[in-house]
């Protein structure tokens, strides 16, 4: 139970024209089954370095410490076989693919991830099914599934289209980065609904986000401050609260 | 990299199984001896049971081809061609016709179960009688050089639909073929048409009579099968005043060692308001990972639009041979008449490809449209050659060309050589060109959904030639999809 998400000393970098620059510098956390964490801290503290190492992005470069899911060695793992295991990531900025329909890409995830984990693909009518269910529940239109890939996607369309995507993908672990950024009070209320009706004693989440406002729709477990690559402070929800009046300074000055 | 290392154990694995339809059926064959000259086209004619003006023609054309020599202007690079040393004629030997599958040779139907021709379909190409009545679509199977069987003539021509070998077409409708064979590509027009004009064994005839639609898709298999024997097909189609026609090509070819030449010529004729839609997926042997072995495909192509708002449209999907050659036309010479070119050219390891269009607009009023995508990957080299010709009567004639590359790897090439020549002011010439490559943003938002890197980049890649993709007819593009895939497979790393 304890080992579902655990990572220990985590070192990465990432070429920076030339040079190699230092993100992660012994980073620690641990995610049980079954917890949604947020991760919150200032710009440029590593959050989005960690959840793309997690991923499996090979723009960076693992220097030093583990990543371990399910027991096995993450970063061993490509990007695709961690899928498979049931991690997720929400991107911050989706990416477009430009000529390629959502709803043909949606179903190749989805049956990929499907034939990986020994379950029967679906065919277009189980599929069409599915996926119809998520849109409502999302308050998606169809007309986003005819559509390329996050092309000419408003902010708030492409974020559901992540949270679309996650719910088709079953993960047992996801990690949002900053899903909440460019939406407004409505969408940020229904991409909420979205991540907590996932919730479960089989689904853990990692929350990564600038603002309180997110965790009051998405209540975390637990709260972890990170800055200069590495956790600095860990504890309940209310620590977002403290954050969003005082701001980092404090949990930056008890670190140093 | 692990990932890196991955990639390219992906790609060595990959070039070793390669091509998946390289095979060879073993069909007792008339085979004529090695080399190129009068004697040839004297036993090709001969062979045929051809007509005295036939061979005249022949003979003609292999004059001037003697007098021309090879075009170098091409993006292409290959060792000289031995003329000499190839085959200009080999047929299966003939059986009595087949009542049923049963009869078939039975390495015929096994290459049609290979290339994945369904049951059904197998029947009709070997001409199975009774078998027709199931398929909205006629094949016209070219193995080799001689048309093996002919399906689908009863219902055709109670629409009055000819459709048959051109060698049958010779003999049974000499006046249409006599009216029609080289006005659209003249035996001189180019080296390779000279070529092909003194030497086709066989090829698709269609004609369409005026005010027919044709009740369904004409269809053509095409593969080379016998070692080293050169492939010279001859296709006419021609359709009358208010005729409509939609004709597929597709081939795929067994894989040898020799370099394998291929100089086909296809010629359109489109009348008053008739329209042509011809659609293309070529899959010659593309030769091994260093090139070795592949098809050299030099094809003239070209239809005109005699009658006024005729349209003619090309769509092609090219992911093989070693080398192509190719640049489906359209001389729009009725007023108002429309031209179209679709096309998608994948190269890999080292194929070479020089393809494009070429518009001509003679007449007013007259509109075309091309769009071209050009992927290159490997080690290959993808040249897009287009001409947009408006003459002095195109008073506000057309054209808007669309020219987009991707590629993929460091190591390949795509270049992009529009021509335009505009000699009416009232014409209008539009050129929209871009080159991008697939990436690494794409492909790892694509497998962090679980999609390997071969699958995100078949998506990614027919994601770009979508627009092409929708012009072809529904099977067809299901087969072309397939092809890109299978075509770039270990091409990222």
């Amino acid at each position: 139970m304890s080992d579902f998400l655990k990572i220990q000393g985590l070192q990465a970098r990432i070429d920076a024209d030339g040079t190699p620059k230092d993100i992660l510098k012994g980073l620690d956390l641990e995610v049980p089954k079954g917890e949604i964490h947020a991760i919150m801290g200032p710009n440029g503290s590593g959050k989005s370095t960690l959840s793309y190492v997690l991923a499996g992005r090979d723009d960076y470069e693992v220097t030093g410490g583990s990543a371990t899911f399910k027991g096995q060695d993450l970063l061993a793992l490509e990007p695709e076989e961690r899928a498979a295991l049931g991690l997720f990531l929400a991107f911050q900025s989706p990416v477009e693919l430009p000529g390629v329909n959502n709803a043909n890409f949606l179903r190749t995830a989805v049956n990929a991830v499907r034939r990986a984990r020994g379950e029967a693909e679906l065919d277009a009518v189980a599929f069409l099914k599915a996926v119809r269910a998520e849109t409502k529940h999302l308050s998606m239109s169809d007309d986003m599934l005819k559509r390329a890939v996050n092309v000419g996607f408003s902010g708030g369309e492409k974020k559901r289209n992540e949270v679309l995507q996650m719910r088709l993908l079953q993960p047992s672990f996801a990690i949002l980065d900053e899903t909440d950024s460019g939406l407004d009070i409505d969408a940020l209320r229904i991409v909420a609904e979205g991540v907590n009706s996932l919730r479960s004693p089989d689904f853990s989440a990692l929350v990564i986000t600038h603002h309180q406002r997110l965790l009051d729709y998405i209540v975390p477990d637990r709260v972890h401050v990170m800055a200069h690559g590495r956790i600095i402070h860990s504890g309940g929800p209310d620590i977002a609260k403290t954050l969003e009046k005082q701001g980092y300074t404090q949990f930056l000055e008890a670190a140093a | 990299m692990p990932a890196v290392t991955e990639t390219r154990e992906t790609v060595e694995k990959l070039a070793k199984s390669s091509y998946e339809w390289g095979f060879e059926t073993d069909i007792e064959m008339d085979i004529a001896p090695k080399g190129l000259n009068e004697e040839t086209v004297r036993l090709i004619s001969e062979r045929k049971g051809e007509p005295q003006w036939m061979l005249d023609w022949r003979l003609k054309a292999f004059r001037a081809w003697l007098e021309m020599e090879e075009p170098t202007w091409a993006h292409i690079h290959h060792p000289p061609i031995d003329y000499q040393d190839a085959h200009y004629f080999a047929q299966p030997k003939k059986k009595p016709g087949p009542k049923s599958l049963d009869e078939v040779d039975p390495e015929l139907l096994k290459t049609y179960a290979k290339l994945g021709i369904p049951l059904h379909e197998q029947a009709l190409l070997a001409g199975v009688e009774g078998a027709e009545e199931r398929l909205p679509v006629a094949v016209d199977a070219v193995f080799d050089s001689v048309s093996v069987a002919t399906t689908f003539r009863k219902t055709l021509a109670e629409a009055g639909v000819i459709f048959c070998p051109i060698s049958d077409a010779i003999r049974e409708h000499p006046e249409l073929v006599q009216k029609y064979l080289g006005t659209v590509v003249p035996v001189a027009d180019n080296f390779f048409a000279a070529l092909n004009s003194a030497v086709f064994t066989d090829g698709s005839f269609v004609y369409i009579p005026e005010g027919v639609r044709c009740p369904m898709e004409l269809s053509t298999y095409f593969r080379i099968n016998a070692r080293n024997t050169g492939q010279f097909e001859r296709t006419l189609i021609i359709a009358e005043d208010r005729a409509t026609v939609s004709y597929l090509e597709g081939c795929t070819a067994p894989q040898r060692d020799e370099n394998q030449l291929h100089a086909a010529v296809v010629e359109l004729v489109a009348m008053e308001d008739a329209s042509i839609k011809y659609s293309t997926v070529q899959n010659w042997y593309p030769g091994d990972d260093e090139g070795r072995g592949g098809i050299y495909n030099f094809v003239t192509k070209r239809g005109i639009c005699r009658g006024a708002r005729s349209k003619i449209s090309w769509t092609q999907v090219e992911t093989g041979s070693a080398i192509t050659w190719k640049y489906p036309s359209c001389v729009l010479a009725g007023e108002g008449s429309v031209g179209e070119f679709y096309s998608v050219a994948v190269t890999n390891n080292h194929q070479q490809a020089d393809t494009g269009t070429k518009m001509i607009h003679l007449a007013p009023n007259t509109r075309s449209t091309i769009i071209a995508k050009t992927i290159s990957a490997g080690h290959s080299d993808s040249t897009y050659r287009g001409l947009v010709r408006m003459q002095p009567k195109a008073r506000n004639a057309r054209n808007f060309t669309q020219c987009d590359s991707l590629l993929i790897g460091d190591q390949c090439g795509a270049h992009t050589v529009p021509y335009i020549e505009s000699r009416n002011m009232t014409a209008r010439v539009e050129h929209e060109a871009t080159t991008s490559k697939i990436s690494e943003d794409q492909l790892f938002y694509c497998r962090s959904r679980g999609l390997s890197e071969e699958d995100a980049v078949g998506l990614i890649v027919n994601g770009f030639c979508r627009e092409v993709l929708k012009e072809l007819p529904m099977e067809f593009a299901v087969e072309a999809q397939k092809l890109l895939q299978i075509s770039l497979e270990g091409s990222v790393g």
